[in-house]
């Protein structure tokens, strides 16, 4: 049977769209069987239903669906070789590694300061600027929160601080990309340097070679009383942190003033068509500023739930790259809060399962620590269908 | 009208000094003057602002940039310097051009994508990539005639660094992924490959060594000859030149090639080069390979010719990659000016690093971050010509002319093709 004659069937059920995400579905599935609770522990139920994923994804390929299929095949290939490490690995290895709960709980930690990055990504990116220096604002965040933190002897006070570093620095970039009309990419890039100047400098400066102190007053974590005893859910959510909450709700409330408010309109009628925006008396310069000094604010506050939410203290480029990765789930969200959110939690999964499987075997560990960005590649490449930004983002706009 | 526009309307009492100030002319002058003075500016501007901050954490900027000259081995070129200075200068020039010979190479291998419009900042990852496969051939097949050993991990390194490259142009060729996130996340990909490969337990991690996460050690016949200096104490070697050759190569093939050509239209206007029959997404892909071949040869330029060997530390802390983009937007993705820059940054890490600056004077750790500001700034600068060129020009309005991205042009992120 050719792939045409497959690829004719007319139904809608069979379409290559459904063909695509059915082969994705079956291929995860495929993997997924071989681990607890299910634990299947022959390989023949993983290896034919990574074949139908395979085989799904050829045929969505031939029937126009490339992107979609060419990430189902790469997911079935993948599944086989990680029903292969599974089965291989003894019972105790993997109750160790797969504890639902904890990976659930680690996820939502990974998660968190991506989560922020990717909705601050979202507004300036909504707004028409490209925002590459959302590493570096983290990074201000990070730094200027542990040491508000310490200073003030107050969590939420590092916090505010780290929003007005992470804000002032969102101001330079914005001074740069709208009033001087610089190439937004290599601004970005500018503030990313200038940022790991600043903070290597002042810490230098204010800590030295002790470091931050020890007992800095720390975020809270949110301990649910109920939720707490019941089993999978107290140990995935029971107990996570006051700012992974705030993320959380930033969501929805961000989806809402985006796409339900008069001002959320304003915001995307800037990024979309500017000039019409201005016409009918937007202030395009002014909504621009807003965009990216707020999604500086979110940036920083991410950042700072990496020093004053989680590790305790502060090291150089603690951020590693992870404003990039929050750049990667905006795309990878289609410039949607909601989006923006899986994505994270995604990469966040990802994360947490290099650190788990990283612990019965520390050398593979390493090599797994490079899955979040590999996910972040795969994603990148545009897997799940075409998306859009925002018509004139990257554009600067000259008033006339 | 403004005393520029006199000089080109009002007719001259010598019709040869008119002919000397046509419009022409003072056009082109001018574009020369601008391409030479800009960076200058944009230069003194960042040490300006790096001055500033040095004197508000209550450090003596004068003091400390001189600290940071001496150190940097420049003032050998003083012929009045004598004696034991100059041994001591001698010794820095040579710190300087060890450093600056891959800060070049990595200049180009962004220099050359930003000309396509690709911007490039995966040069960290490719010259892991390239300084991973530099030191494995390098350590290997010790039995080799020395040319032929340099030969072929120089030749590897290249190869390595430009199919890691490849895969960032091979997608965004194929699927339109955003080059900046994909050659960000290789970085990556690439620096925890290497740390798994030399870590304690690793696979390429060094036998005879088993308390060190550090690879097998170079062995003799692969090391790059040293001619100035002394080869036990790290001196200049023959790297100097492979560095220099390759900007040749970089301006002959940019200027004189049709692979050139092929990447400059691509670089001013895709769509045109699709219209006049480029392929553009294999343009794509070339450049990439391009790219990645100069970053990957930077990489074993360092292993032969003074590292020897490949810590896990050094993968995790090298920036050299990242100061390549600075190196490149500061010689404006030209052969020439990344040469000019190249000396520069690498003047500014010597002279900043810990052996040579006096921690009395200022802390070297410090310096280190003052040089990342400093290059922020320069960087931030580049982005808009506007400020530089406005003072140039005593601030009038003033358009720019951008080799490679123009700003109007739309530097959109994409996900879809």
């Amino acid at each position: 049977m050719s792939v045409g004659t497959i690829a004719a069937v007319p139904s809608r059920l069979a379409g290559p769209r459904q063909l695509g995400i059915g082969g994705l579905v079956l291929g995860v599935v495929a993997w997924v069987i071989t681990l607890p609770p299910f634990e299947v522990r022959s390989a023949a139920p993983s290896i034919v239903l990574a074949v139908a994923a395979v085989g799904a994804g050829a045929v969505a390929t031939g029937g126009g669906e490339r992107k979609l299929g060419i990430s189902s095949v790469l997911v079935g290939l993948l599944s086989v070789a990680g029903a292969v490490a599974s089965l291989k690995s003894s019972h105790a290895t993997l109750g160790a590694v797969f504890v639902w709960s904890a990976l659930v709980a680690a996820a939502l930690r990974y998660a968190t300061p991506l989560l922020f990055g990717a909705l601050g990504g979202v507004i300036c990116e909504r707004s028409g600027v490209i925002n590459i220096g959302l590493e570096g604002m983290m990074l201000m965040g990070c730094l200027f929160g542990i040491y508000g933190a310490d200073v003030l002897h107050s969590w939420a006070l590092g916090l505010l601080v780290a929003m007005i570093a992470g804000g002032l620095l969102a101001l330079v970039h914005a001074v740069f990309s709208i009033h001087l009309r610089a190439n937004q990419i290599v601004s970005g890039t500018g503030i990313n340097f200038l940022a790991l100047g600043i903070t290597g400098y002042w810490f230098t400066q204010h800590y030295g070679p002790n470091g931050t102190p020890v007992n800095v007053s720390m975020v809270p974590n949110v301990k649910l009383p109920l939720i707490k005893h019941v089993g999978f859910f107290g140990g995935a959510i029971g107990s996570a942190n006051l700012l992974t909450w705030i993320g959380l709700l930033l969501v929805p409330g961000l989806t809402f003033v985006l796409f339900r408010t008069t001002w959320g309109l304003r915001l995307r009628s800037v990024g979309e068509k500017p000039r019409a925006a201005d016409t009918v008396g937007v202030s395009v310069y002014r909504i621009r500023y807003i965009a990216v000094i707020v999604s500086g604010m979110l940036a920083a506050l991410g950042g700072a739930y990496l020093s004053v939410g989680f590790v305790g203290s502060f090291s150089n480029d603690m951020t590693e790259g992870r404003g990039f990765i929050a750049l990667a789930a905006m795309i990878f969200g289609k410039w949607k809060p909601w989006g923006a959110l899986w994505a994270t939690l995604l990469f966040g999964f990802a994360n947490a399962l290099a650190d788990r499987l990283s612990q019965p075997n520390p050398t593979l560990g390493t090599l797994f620590e490079a899955l979040p960005y590999v996910l972040t590649l795969i994603a990148v490449a545009g897997v799940i269908g075409r998306s859009r930004s925002p018509a004139s983002d990257g554009i600067p706009y000259v008033r006339e | 009208m403004s005393a520029w526009d006199d000089e080109l309307t009002s007719p001259g009492e010598d019709g040869g000094e008119a002919a000397l100030r046509s419009p022409a002319r003072l056009t082109a002058f001018r574009h020369g003057l601008g391409g030479f003075l800009v960076p200058v500016l944009t230069t003194v501007l960042a040490f300006l602002a790096g001055g500033i901050v040095v004197l508000l954490t209550g450090h003596n900027p004068l003091s400390t940039y001189q600290a940071v000259f001496n150190g940097t081995g420049l003032n050998w070129l003083f012929p009045w310097v004598g004696g034991g200075e100059r041994a001591n200068a001698a010794f820095e020039l040579q710190q300087t051009l060890l450093i600056a010979a891959p800060l070049l190479l990595c200049g180009l291998a962004v220099g050359f994508a930003f000309r396509a419009g690709l911007f490039n900042i995966g040069g960290q990852g490719q010259y892991t990539v390239g300084a991973i496969v530099a030191v494995w051939i390098g350590s290997a097949f010790s039995g080799m005639p020395a040319v032929l050993h340099i030969a072929l991990a120089i030749v590897a390194a290249g190869a390595a660094g430009a199919v890691w490259a490849g895969i960032a142009g091979l997608l965004k060729a194929t699927t339109g992924a955003n080059e900046v996130i994909s050659t960000i996340m290789l970085n990556w990909v690439a620096i925890w490959v290497g740390v798994y490969l030399f870590q304690l337990g690793g696979p390429l991690q060094d036998p005879a060594q088993k308390s060190v996460p550090v690879s097998k050690t170079v062995v003799a016949s692969a090391k790059l000859p040293v001619f100035w200096g002394n080869p036990t104490l790290q001196g200049l070697d023959v790297g100097v030149f492979i560095a220099l050759a390759l900007a040749v190569v970089f301006w002959a093939v940019m200027n004189r090639t049709r692979l050139g050509y092929e990447v400059r239209t691509v670089g001013f206007n895709p769509d045109a080069a699709r219209y006049a029959g480029m392929n553009v997404g294999r343009s794509y892909v070339k450049v990439m390979l391009m790219c990645g071949m100069f970053a990957g040869v930077a990489a074993s330029l360092d292993i032969l010719g003074w590292k020897f060997n490949l810590f896990t530390n050094d993968i995790q802390t090298s920036q050299i990659g990242f100061y390549g983009i600075a190196v490149a937007l500061l010689g404006r993705n030209t052969a020439g000016g990344t040469v000019a820059a190249a000396l520069l940054f690498g003047a500014l890490i010597t002279g900043t690093s810990s052996r040579n600056l006096n921690p009395n004077v200022f802390d070297p750790t410090l310096a280190q971050y003052l040089t990342y500001m400093i290059e922020g700034v320069i960087v931030l600068l580049v982005s808009t010509d506007l400020i530089t060129l406005r003072l140039l020009k005593g601030g009038r309005r003033v358009s720019v002319v951008w080799r490679g991205r123009k700003p109007e042009e739309p530097a959109a992120l994409e996900g879809g093709s």
